[in-house]
């Protein structure tokens, strides 16, 4: 009996598509859509139609056409409304058209054949919801899937960004913050700044906040604790990159940064931790020198 | 003259969602670098008071025009436990959570006009402007 449901819809597939097509393009008037083509449109709707069909005639198998057809929607960046909205939209029409067919649907040689009298209107319902429901799971599920996945990618290339530990000489290792700080994040500065200060042998660390876009006390808090757990293991920090309006923000927080020393440049804070460690830059002079001794040499050569 | 716009905070990366927005429409208002600065600090502060003491609520900005002046109120609303003591609150150095105690005596030096409204079981409110100079 489900089987003859079954042959009915896909034997007048042509119709019931006719009536989705229909239907679906009455919704689809958002800006998304209105970005594409309707050439583009009508050959999603077809494809899309196509693999709802395919899906339905071949049931549960590993890889169908419906998750390709969404596979290839996801790479678009075609939102997910399209999809459950055509799904909607499709669970509509079949309905619309069995109940619209019913008086010519012929029954009497299915198998367990019995009376449904009036009642067939949910029982039609039950057996379409009974092929759409899978589809429209495995749809979302292929879709959140994917979403799930870029999101996971992301986070470990965020982590990745998050702490880095930059050595630039003996005894002198900077940390560059870029981006907001949060809790996680915070825990992760104060783990690497520690974990890299034993490692490389760090006597000045410089946390370089040019790339934080705002320092608000929670910042302002991890940063000190930062520092003290930094001077607890013999070592000193300096904070270096400190913008004037994060400046003068940090003042009116009443936030006492005193503690350690404070630079607006890295370049500053690098001079800093160069005295600290009893170096200096210097530059060199005799090649200059070298230089013009030979040019004089040449000089007085071409007077005699 | 106004419009008013919302974001609702509920995980830790919202406060980066208000202070963005707020961020914004600081921008179109006027405000310049440092002022933008302290606005989207304030916005942090306020933010992170609802995602650690309310843990959810949300964050209004209002761009206000009138004749003589312009500028942004930020309206922090939240049904969490409510505060006690307003004025303890308002102290600096006072924290319940190990913190700096400065977040809202901060705001309220960050910005040029602060109000708050709590009961103890209901919630909190506070609303802030800043005007254009």
């Amino acid at each position: 009996m489900e089987k003859i449901l079954k042959d009915v819809v896909l034997d007048n597939s042509d119709e019931i598509v006719r009536m989705w097509i229909e239907q679906v393009k009455k919704n689809q008037g958002g800006a998304f859509y209105q970005s594409l083509s309707d050439e583009a449109l009508e050959n999603t709707n077809r494809e899309f139609a196509n693999a709802i069909f395919e899906g339905i005639q071949k049931g549960k198998i590993a890889k169908t056409p419906l998750d390709e057809f969404a596979e290839k929607l996801i790479n678009l960046g075609w939102p997910l409304t399209y999809l459950t909205d055509g799904m909607q939209v499709f669970r509509r029409s079949v309905v619309k058209f069995i109940i619209h067919k019913w008086e010519d649907l012929d029954f009497s040689e299915a198998d367990n054949y019995f009376e449904l009298g009036d009642d067939y209107f949910p029982w039609v319902l039950e057996k379409v919801d009974e092929w759409v429901d899978p589809l429209v799971n495995e749809l979302v599920s292929e879709y959140s899937g994917s979403w799930e996945n870029i999101v996971s990618l992301q986070r470990m290339a965020l982590q990745e960004l998050s702490a880095p530990l930059i050595p630039v000489m003996d005894n002198i290792t900077i940390m560059p913050l870029i981006g907001t700080i949060d809790t996680e994040r915070a825990k992760m500065v104060m783990e690497s700044l520690l974990d890299g200060v034993i490692k490389h042998n760090a006597e000045v660390v410089l946390i370089d906040i040019t790339g934080v876009p705002v320092v608000d006390t929670m910042v302002a808090h991890h940063i000190i604790q930062a520092a003290e757990a930094v001077r607890l293991i013999g070592s000193r920090c300096i904070l270096v990159g400190i913008r004037p309006e994060i400046a003068q923000t940090i003042v009116n927080l009443g936030i006492d940064l005193g503690k350690f020393p404070t630079k607006s440049s890295l370049r500053k804070g690098f001079q800093t931790a160069l005295e600290l460690t009893n170096r200096e830059i210097v530059e060199d002079t005799n090649r200059e020198e070298e230089i013009e001794n030979l040019i004089e040499s040449l000089d007085r050569s071409e007077e005699e | 003259m106004s419009d008013q716009s919302c974001v609702y905070i509920k995980k830790e990366w919202d406060i980066v969602a208000a202070r963005q927005m707020g961020r914004d429409i600081a921008t179109q208002v006027g405000f310049k670098t440092v002022d933008q600065a302290r606005i989207a600090t304030a916005i942090s502060e306020l933010a992170r008071n609802i995602y650690l003491y309310a843990g959810a609520g949300k964050i209004c900005f209002e761009a206000i025009e009138t004749v003589q002046k312009k500028g942004i109120t930020i309206k922090a609303t939240d049904e969490g436990p409510g505060i006690s003591d307003l004025a303890q609150v308002m102290e600096d150095g006072y924290s319940t959570s190990g913190g700096l105690g400065a977040g809202l005596p901060g705001v309220k030096r960050l910005m040029d006009e602060f109000d708050i409204i709590s009961k103890s079981g209901e919630g909190t409110t506070i609303e802030s402007t800043k005007w254009l100079r």
